[in-house]
């Protein structure tokens, strides 16, 4: 069980939280013009890395805030925590 | 001396019991003595019990093989009725005056079982039998069989009486053992300021040295435990868990342990630790020794056969050999010698013995006899005599005995290392799997990282304690280290006899009966991975998992498939490392505990009116029984009045959730399937939410109270789910809309007051609204006074009938009901459940959300597709209800239902077959959702899902409801009023 630093409380356990899946997933501007197999990908697919993860997390049983992650999904060791919308800092994004 | 008599192996001297304190218990029906102090093992070898099992598969007679938690033999059921707890492992159970403990797995008695037969016909049953039942001829001619002869110990009934802890802790080092290592860790640390957890399986602190000769400082090794322990409980730093078990570590550190009570209110206590460090001082595990028949009652690990002389004053047996591949066997030749118990052979698979040893066995008059094993043994009941062979020349002898002591090496108990990722590597000289690569933050000392000596063991342990200190920034003490003056035999140095082959039933593993010949069969059969030997042999997978065995499997597995062992490696040992009670990780969540209880806010008003409550997530009634009236009664009495006159529902926990700011008609316009920038101030609409698949995952009444003012209703199981889902949109995605929401559903109490009567009643209550039909319309709303609360109204109707649902602040919400019972008696009043609430929407053909949808359904599925579609501007979901497969015209639509036979009672979850009478197989055309008897209409109605439903009205389907086959027709799901006369007065 992972223990997570929100960039709001300080570090909780991993209870306290809720995995949001990969994070960097971008919508399509504008849906109606997006083909379906744009929109599939945006949907369904998603990278399922062994290694470093970016992914998405929101402090559920605390302050509700979202968050960025950059985790090892093989030691769960978390590398940063950044907010949304940043880039992390650490390596480039891989996108989807 | 009598009592001596009763216990015919009890030692005259000796051990850490208390013979002053004598206990009675009973093994199987009989009455038995021991001491205070003792095991069950300990009482059951002392009073010269040699069966105390049978084996898992063959149901062959096993007696006591270890003294610790590895045990694979002597899996006990103790306790009686509620109390019992079957597979309890008898060297960890403290002796009890009145202890009940019994065999399991064996019928009629322990010692007569006619389970037996599967060993006399052991050839028919060999390694992935189970499997090969499922290719022929089929797995229906074995199950019962299988299903019959599996598992070991009976599972309670009743339920547990008995009360679990869970504590979470933080510490700088968490000690696993308390041995030599773990001691010397524990003060080491603890005296430097250290927040120390120190952890040991045993009622006694020292471990090892509580039952090996050893002497430190001048004083037996288990009186320097003591003082040490005594030292360390003063430390408030130190926190000294007994009777615990660290049972498995987990990600960042976690670690469980699994402690059991003494004289506590609890019986088990769960402890969630998160330590900064982790010290292993788990010790090492004896090894079993593969020969033909090793399985016999009397063959007991060497270890064990000292321990419970030395610790226990027991001997488990007169007539000693003892079988070895290393020097720490001897060990126990010598201890029990001291007890003028005679080891008479020593049978030694190496070659050269030292000079020592030798000498020292010449002296206790020992006969050792090198590079030999045993080929046979014999006894049923118990060990009665060996045949060994000498590998150079295969000579054959031929001795007596009633105890054979084997050790096949030490194993490193490095299983919480595996549970944390670490590595192993396989050391030749011990023939073992030791420390390689280990995680941050984790640290091995003594026996667990293959030491040998004492002294090493304790500078290990003293090393690790002051490395981590250092770590921590704490000021650094000169280390304490005892003077070691006698020690014991301690070179773990290992030559295995080479495997007889030939011979079959040469077990591997005693607790899940896997023999050599299981071994040889799997390879033959091509599972040469570790991994799936150890599957289809199901070596190391019984309660024990493979403690004492699972080294010879690999060693085993190495020599069949002509590989080293380290190049076979070892299984995934996983957490737990010793079976955790259920109870223990249900801690104190059960029953009232489980979850929290909801009550309305007028819960006690409800009481009065003899309410019958059902938990929604709420407690909420259902409906309101008049003396002595059936609920059915009670339904259509209520849904009646609700029609005739006027009725008061409360809907307080209906989902509340205020949006505001410049955004918030933009923001909700992309979260509602419908139209919201068109909502004028003082206006309600009805809409779906959908999310990006297209998929309806909620729906309600939004109000608009001012331009940047919304209320946002949703379904009283969606509220939390949906005001999650906002936060992330707007948090994700929408970040630069200028909107905060907030979940209000607790904070007002709502009341809907229904039927023709509805706007009378409110005017009586006294309001300073204008609540005419022109100033407040079908869907208006507005804010002010009724009854003198403030108070949110809005004009909408889940019941078809005029309807006010009112809003006030939830403190009031008992006097405000009672207001509108004193006024609304005038009227009939009538007040109204969730079940008539569900007959009153059924009669209106009013989705519900949930029970007529499902995870599929789409707006077009429900008849919301022209709005769906008409709208022009994005919202969620919007862009998946054009995919292929939502565009389908034979999708599942709702539909009503109707019984030809009006008595005809319809249930949610019948299949709808095409055409009139048809029986099964038949492919299903959908099914029924919703069903209730109408009370106004006076018959059964339903509504379904149907493929291409809102292009089949009128046609006439089966109904397949278990055994029952009837006939309905597809309508409208308007079956009441469906012109909505009613609701728009």
């Amino acid at each position: 069980m992972m223990r997570i630093e929100c960039p709001w409380c300080g570090v909780r356990d991993q209870t306290e939280f809720s995995c949001g899946g990969e994070s960097h997933i971008s919508r399509p501007e504008n849906p109606a013009n997006t083909s379906d197999a744009r929109w599939a990908d945006y949907l369904f697919y998603r990278n399922n890395i062994k290694g470093l993860h970016y992914e998405r997390w929101v402090h559920t049983y605390g302050c509700r805030q979202w968050f960025n992650v950059a985790r090892d999904t093989v030691t769960h060791e978390i590398f940063e925590v950044y907010a949304m919308g940043q880039q992390p800092g650490n390596k480039e994004v891989r996108q989807g | 001396m009598k009592r001596l008599m009763n216990q015919p192996n009890r030692l005259a001297r000796g051990g850490l019991i208390n013979r002053r304190e004598s206990l009675k218990f009973s093994f199987n029906g009989k009455t038995l003595g021991g001491y205070a102090g003792d095991t069950l093992a300990s009482a059951l070898l002392a009073n010269g019990i040699k069966v105390v099992s049978r084996s898992f598969k063959y149901h062959r007679p096993r007696g006591i093989f270890t003294a610790g938690e590895e045990e694979p033999n002597a899996l006990i059921e103790i306790g009686e009725g509620d109390q019992r707890i079957p597979t309890c492992r008898a060297p960890e159970i403290p002796l009890q005056q009145g202890l009940v403990a019994n065999s399991q797995n064996c019928w009629p008695s322990v010692n007569l079982d006619a389970g037996r037969i599967i060993d006399f016909t052991h050839a028919l049953w060999p390694a992935g039998f189970y499997n090969k039942t499922f290719k022929w001829p089929s797995w229906h001619t074995w199950e019962n069989l299988v299903r019959h002869s599996t598992g070991l110990g009976r599972p309670l009934t009743e339920p547990d009486p008995d009360h679990y802890e869970q504590v979470n802790a933080h510490c700088d080092m968490l000690i696993c053992g308390g041995g030599p290592a773990g001691l010397i860790a524990g003060l080491t640390a603890g005296r430097m300021g250290a927040r120390v957890m120190l952890v040991d399986r045993g009622e006694t602190f020292g471990g090892t040295l509580n039952w090996e000769q050893v002497v430190l400082d001048g004083v037996p090794g288990h009186d320097w435990a003591r003082q040490v322990n005594e030292e360390l409980s003063t430390l408030p730093n130190v926190t000294l868990l007994p009777r615990t078990t660290v049972a498995g570590n987990y990600d960042h550190n976690v670690t469980t342990l699994l402690q059991t009570g003494k004289d506590t209110s609890w019986r088990e206590c769960l402890w969630t630790v998160r330590p900064k460090n982790i010290l292993l001082a788990t010790g090492a595990i004896e090894q079993g020794l593969i020969f033909p028949n090793n399985d016999r009652p009397g063959i007991m690990l060497a270890g064990a056969a000292r321990h419970y002389a030395n610790r226990y004053a027991v001997s488990a047996g007169k007539r000693v050999i003892i079988a070895t591949t290393n020097d720490t066997a001897y060990q126990t030749a010598i201890d029990l010698a001291r007890h003028k118990v005679q080891v008479t052979t020593i049978i030694d698979s190496r070659q050269n013995i030292s000079e020592e040893l030798t000498r020292r066995m010449a002296d206790l008059g020992t006969e050792v006899l090198p590079n030999t094993r045993i080929s046979d043994t014999h006894g049923t009941k118990g060990i009665r005599s060996i045949r060994a062979e000498r590998m150079d020349g295969g000579e054959l002898l031929s001795r007596q005995c009633d105890l054979l002591a084997v050790s096949g090496g030490w194993s490193p108990r490095l299983h919480l290392l595996a549970h944390a990722r670490g590595s192993m590597k396989f050391d030749q000289t011990s023939q073992s799997f030791v420390p390689d690569r280990l995680p941050a933050g984790f640290f091995v000392a003594g026996s667990a990282s293959g030491t040998d000596s004492l002294e090493e063991t304790m500078r290990e342990g003293a090393h690790a304690a002051t490395e981590i200190c250092d770590s921590l920034g704490i000021p650094l003490l000169d280390p304490y280290m005892p003077t070691v003056t006698i020690s014991t035999t301690e070179s773990k140095e290992v030559v295995h006899a080479p495997l007889d082959t030939s011979k079959q039933r040469q077990w591997i593993d005693l607790a899940h009966d896997v023999t050599l010949g299981d071994a040889e069969l799997a390879v033959r059969e091509g599972f040469v991975s570790v991994e799936h030997f150890k599957r289809y042999t199901t070596t190391g997978m019984s309660v024990d998992q493979g403690k004492t065995g699972n080294l010879n499997a690999f060693i085993a597995l190495g020599a069949l498939t002509g590989r080293e062992t380290g190049e076979v490696g070892t299984t995934t040992f996983r957490p737990p490392y010793v079976p955790v009670t259920l109870g223990a990780i249900a801690g104190r969540n059960l029953g009232e505990f489980y979850a929290p209880r909801r009550y309305l806010p007028a819960h006690v008003l409800h009481q009065r009116l003899n309410a019958r409550f059902q938990d929604y997530g709420w407690q909420r009634p259902d409906c309101y029984p008049r003396n002595g009236e059936s609920p059915e009664d009670a339904i259509i009495r209520e849904a009646r009045g609700v029609r005739e006159n006027v009725g008061v529902f409360d809907n307080s926990p209906i989902g509340k959730i205020e949006v505001r700011g410049p955004d918030a008609a933009e923001f909700l316009n992309r979260v509602y399937m419908n139209n919201v920038l068109t909502l004028k101030s003082r206006r309600a609409r009805y809409g779906l939410m959908l999310n990006e698949n297209g998929v309806i995952i909620d729906d309600g009444v939004f109000v608009r109270f001012a331009d940047d003012h919304f209320l946002v209703h949703t379904t009283s199981g969606g509220v939390s789910r949906i005001t999650a889902m906002m936060e992330e949109w707007l948090q994700c995605e929408w970040t630069g809309l200028r909107v905060l929401i907030d979940d209000v559903t607790t904070q007002w109490a709502n009341f809907t007051v229904a039927g023709p009567k509805a706007r009378e009643l409110i005017l009586a209550l006294g309001t300073d609204m204008d609540i005419s039909a022109n100033a407040m319309p079908h869907m208006a709303a507005g804010h002010g006074k009724i009854g003198g609360l403030e108070a949110r109204v809005a004009r909408v109707s889940f019941s078809g009938e005029l309807s006010f649902e009112i809003s006030i602040p939830a403190r009031n919400a008992l006097n405000f009901m009672q207001a509108i019972l004193d006024a609304g008696e005038a009227f009939g009043i009538m007040p109204y459940g969730v079940e008539t609430l569900m007959a009153l929407r059924l009669e209106k053909g009013f989705l519900h959300v949930g029970s007529d949808t499902d995870g599929s359904s789409t707006p077009d599925d429900v008849g919301w597709g022209h709005v769906a579609r008409k709208k022009t501007t994005d919202y969620i979901g919007k862009r998946s209800l054009y995919r292929e497969g939502n565009l389908d015209k034979d999708r599942k639509q709702f539909v009503g239902l109707e019984p030809l036979e009006p008595e005809q009672a319809l249930r949610p979850g019948g299949h709808l077959l095409i055409g009139a009478d048809r029986q099964a197989p038949a492919t299903s055309d959908g099914w029924i959702t919703s069903a209730c008897y109408s009370p106004n209409l006076e018959r059964h109605i339903a509504l379904g899902m149907l493929r291409g439903g809102s292009k089949r009205s009128g046609e006439i389907l089966t109904v397949c409801d278990e055994d029952e086959r009837f006939n309905v027709r597809v309508v409208s799901p308007a079956f009441y009023d469906p012109d909505n006369i009613r609701l728009s007065k």
